[in-house]
């Protein structure tokens, strides 16, 4: 680390000129903008933490100041001077590293290589001087603390000692500036405490440490400064002693509910689904909960909580180890989508790329594929019968498209979600499991979906939809079971569940009344 | 494996010790297995001359099997090898026929730059064409080899109209040693040195063992991955010269199917078909071992069928040993880990 003039004791007060400054920063994604004028500084001796709601932009500003991507507008100011990265390599030149949420380290190579990769030093002839590169990596071992072997392979460490690794990378590299990106997300208490004591004692010697965390104990233990992030748009930069967790949370969460989501009113019926118990180890934990038809169920918590994973299990793609699923009162196999899929159930999943659609097949290939043994005939799939529903379907959802023999990939991402919708749909389910059915899709084709589901709830059929867009859960929901950590936080009804209510129980903080 | 080694200065400690536990004394064991076995058969076969035949076949391949291992470390495959070096050996050939005088220096830039020119075209098609190795070079290969049948049509250069000297070059020897297992063992020891003690080798590990990271790590992927495959072209247009110097005759469908042998000697010599792991030496000994095992069946009097067989089994049996001895090694350490 460089040997700055650290002023510990004076981080509360005037912390001097940044380090590094974030100025009026705005990137957009095709035609989604991400960040938008976002402006803030670094100070040396400080953590700042960088907190938001899932998608609020903050993993794009990381990728800015890694050099990844590059600011559409504004400007990145290390030590005053303004700076353009063409590449991480830019950005590790002028002293910035960067812990991302999964570390990236090379499996194959030597702990000690891993750390001193490019900056490796040479002996005679340019040669790597393996002995003291691995000397290096000791001294910064015992340095850090933590009883690593420097000459074992990288595969195999777990996740704490990886990102050790990734801070003993930024040390040998004096890097001024550190970002963590979501650090803690994986780690147990002890691998916590033993992160934030390095990190700590590198803030107290001059490092300017930027944090990413969805925990707020974590915030008000470790950071001195907040920025908080919504929607893309910078929203406030204050002391984390002068803000309280409450203020935090409603800056985070505090939109205009301009764009509402309603849902028809229905009279729930018999009960669809019945979890009961469900655990899966060190993935989710207890999780009790039941759909009725004609209701809409969201389950909500930050991203990682095993929202997707419990309904995963439910639909039998995972396995669990213990607990039941119950669908109109008849145990589910576990393990078996296809059993799933028989009794009734449609999983919509959260990615639609990965998982939902084939890109390259055509639109009415894509529709009707689960069906495709059902509508063939003699084994053999005519395209008649096949264009058939797919037409049908696609009229239903109001889909926008050219053929239906184009492919998938030349839709737009609301088009592409109404042909993971109408392929599902058209299996006939009675109980449909939607994973973020609209992210990353535009504000129209939104409003489209949420008509669609609640009609479907009207129709009776039962929804569980996996969400992480507030607004959305909030209009949509008949009730919000929160998940935080892999267990039931709340179960919240429609009357109960509010912005504040909803994200106190995903951040394990209390109701304050 | 030992826990934790604070304060103990640890680097070489280990070094027999990982020795003992590459996969390079594996092949090492297994060539010396099947000599001794076939020696005590037909004890001809560690005759001087037939030792010297093993090695002059054995030069060629491993020539070839150095720069194919950068290009495997990285995580790619270059396929047209075999193409280039028909290209390298029939323009070579043609130019040492119409110019008798050359001196022997001419022939070897020559080829060794007509093969770097293909490798540049592989690199560049997989980098910024954002096509994988597999296809471009499977497309390549054809390419190239279309390239020459068009130029030499039927055509062939026989050994009586190249230069005594250049055909001389494939037997003489410098102090007992052939010219060609010179040129291999130089080629296969700087490529190896360049693998394991330069920044720029460890980057192509660095490479192949997480693209991802590599990129995030500021590592120049563009242009590592650009230098493997002028590497392995280079190494292939090398390999051109001395099959026609060795050979003599020339005909378009010089090298056909090498490509082949290249990689499996690769594989066989322990280098990961994933990327990231394994030696430039180990893909050289991989290349002495397929060469042994063909001269020795033939010595045994063994069907040449089963030669192919053989090799095949040996391809999966590599792969397979991998593969047990990463879930070994990741057993072991997280063993240790526990007791940390």
């Amino acid at each position: 680390m460089a040997e700055s003039p650290a002023k510990p004791g004076n981080r509360a007060g005037d912390p001097g000129p940044a380090r590094l400054e974030v100025a009026d920063v705005t990137k957009s994604f095709g035609a989604v903008a991400a960040v938008q004028g976002v402006s803030f500084p670094l100070f040396p001796g400080e953590a700042h933490a960088l907190v938001g709601e899932n998608g609020a932009g903050k993993s794009t500003i990381v990728k800015m100041l890694a050099g990844v991507h590059r600011p559409d507008t504004g400007t990145l100011r290390v030590d005053g001077a303004d700076v353009e990265f063409a590449g991480p390599a830019d950005a590790k030149a002028a002293g910035i590293a960067v812990i991302y949420q999964e570390p990236t380290l090379f499996p194959d190579l030597s702990v000690a290589e891993n750390i001193a990769m490019g900056n490796q030093p040479l002996s005679k002839l340019r040669q790597i001087d393996r002995r003291t590169m691995h000397d290096n990596a000791e001294k910064l071992f015992r340095r850090l603390g933590v009883p690593l072997d420097p000459t074992r392979p990288a595969r195999g460490l777990s996740i704490a000692d990886q990102q050790l690794v990734e801070i003993a990378k930024a040390l040998s590299a004096e890097a001024r500036v550190l970002i963590m990106d979501e650090p803690t997300a994986a780690l147990s208490g002890v691998e916590v405490e033993r992160l934030f004591s390095v990190v700590r004692s590198l803030r107290d010697e001059g490092a300017a440490i930027m944090f990413i965390s969805h925990r707020f104990e974590e915030i008000t233990a470790l950071c001195q400064r907040v920025t908080i992030m919504r929607d893309g748009r910078h929203v406030a930069t204050e002391l984390v002693a002068e803000l309280s967790i409450d203020d935090m949370i409603r800056k985070m969460v505090g939109r205009d509910l301009s764009a509402l989501f309603p849902k028809q009113e229905v009279e729930p019926g018999e009960v669809l689904l019945e979890v009961e118990g469900l655990s899966r180890e060190g993935v989710f934990r207890d999780i009790t909960f039941n759909v009725r038809a004609g209701e809409i169920v969201a389950l909500a918590g930050l991203v990682g909580a095993g929202r997707s994973e419990v309904m995963q299990a439910v639909f039998g793609v995972d396995p669990y180890d213990s607990g039941t699923v119950r669908f109109a009162g008849r145990k589910l196999k576990a393990g078996s989508p296809r059993a799933a899929m028989a009794a009734g159930l449609a999983l919509v999943p959260e990615d639609r790329r990965q998982q939902g659609l084939v890109m390259d097949l055509s639109i009415e290939r894509n529709v009707t594929l689960p069906r495709a043994r059902k509508l063939a005939r003699l084994g053999l799939l005519f395209g008649g019968t096949e264009r058939r529903s797919a037409q049908t379907w696609t009229e239903k959802l109001q889909t926008k498209l050219g053929r239906l023999s184009d492919a998938v990939g030349t839709l737009s991402g609301g088009n592409q979600q109404k042909v993971v919708l109408a392929k599902w749909l058209a299996t006939g389910p009675r109980l449909l499991i939607v994973d973020e059915p609209t992210r990353g899709i535009d504000v129209g084709t939104k409003a489209e979906v949420h008509r669609l589901l609640s009609s479907l709830a009207k129709d009776g059929m039962g929804v569980v939809m996996v969400s992480s867009e507030l607004p959305e859960v909030l209009g949509m929901a008949d009730r919000v079971v929160v998940l935080r950590e892999g267990k039931i936080a709340a179960e919240l009804t429609r009357a109960e569940a509010t912005e504040e209510s909803v994200m106190y129980a995903a951040m394990g903080q209390k109701v304050s009344a | 494996m030992t826990t934790s080694t604070l304060g103990a200065p640890a680097p070489h400690r280990s070094f027999v010790g990982g020795l003992l536990k590459t996969r390079e004394l594996g092949i090492v064991l297994a060539l010396a297995l099947l000599v001794a076995y076939t020696a005590i058969d037909n004890p001809r076969f560690l005759s001087g001359q037939s030792i010297r035949d093993n090695l002059l076949n054995t030069a060629i391949l491993a020539v070839m099997a150095a720069g194919q291992a950068v290009v495997v470390i990285t995580r790619n495959i270059d396929l047209s090898v075999g193409s280039v070096l028909a290209i390298s050996a029939f323009t070579v050939a043609t130019m040492m026929s119409a110019n008798q005088d050359l001196p022997m220096i001419v022939p070897i830039v020559v080829g060794i730059l007509v093969g770097a020119v293909a490798g540049l075209i592989n690199g560049v098609l997989v980098r910024y064409g954002k096509v994988p190795a597999l296809v471009v070079t499977l497309g390549t290969m054809y390419i190239f080899r279309g390239l020459v049948y068009s130029w030499a049509g039927g055509d062939q250069v026989n050994a009586d109209e190249l230069p005594g000297p250049f055909l001389d070059f494939a037997n003489d020897s410098v102090l007992g040693i052939p010219w060609l297992v010179l040129i291999a063992l130089v080629v296969v020891g700087g490529v190896s040195l360049m693998m394991r003690n330069y920044r720029i080798g460890r980057e192509m590990y660095a490479i192949g063992s997480s693209p991802q990271a590599a990129e995030l790590a500021g590592i120049k992927v563009a242009r590592n991955l650009i230098v493997a495959f002028v590497l392995s072209g280079a190494a292939a247009g090398l390999a051109g010269v001395l099959f026609a110097s060795r050979f003599g005759t020339i005909d378009a469908s010089a090298g056909t199917g090498y490509e082949l042998n290249v990689v499996a000697a690769v594989v066989v010599g322990g280098v990961a078909v994933f990327g990231g792991s394994g030696t430039v030496w180990g893909a050289g000994l991989g290349a002495l071992l397929l060469t042994v095992i063909s001269s020795a069946l033939a010595v045994l009097d063994i069907n040449q069928f089963w030669q192919q067989a053989i090799v095949g089994s040996l391809i999966i049996l590599a792969i397979c040993a991998d593969r047990l001895v990463a879930v070994r090694i990741a057993r072991s350490l997280r063993k240790r880990d526990a007791h940390v």
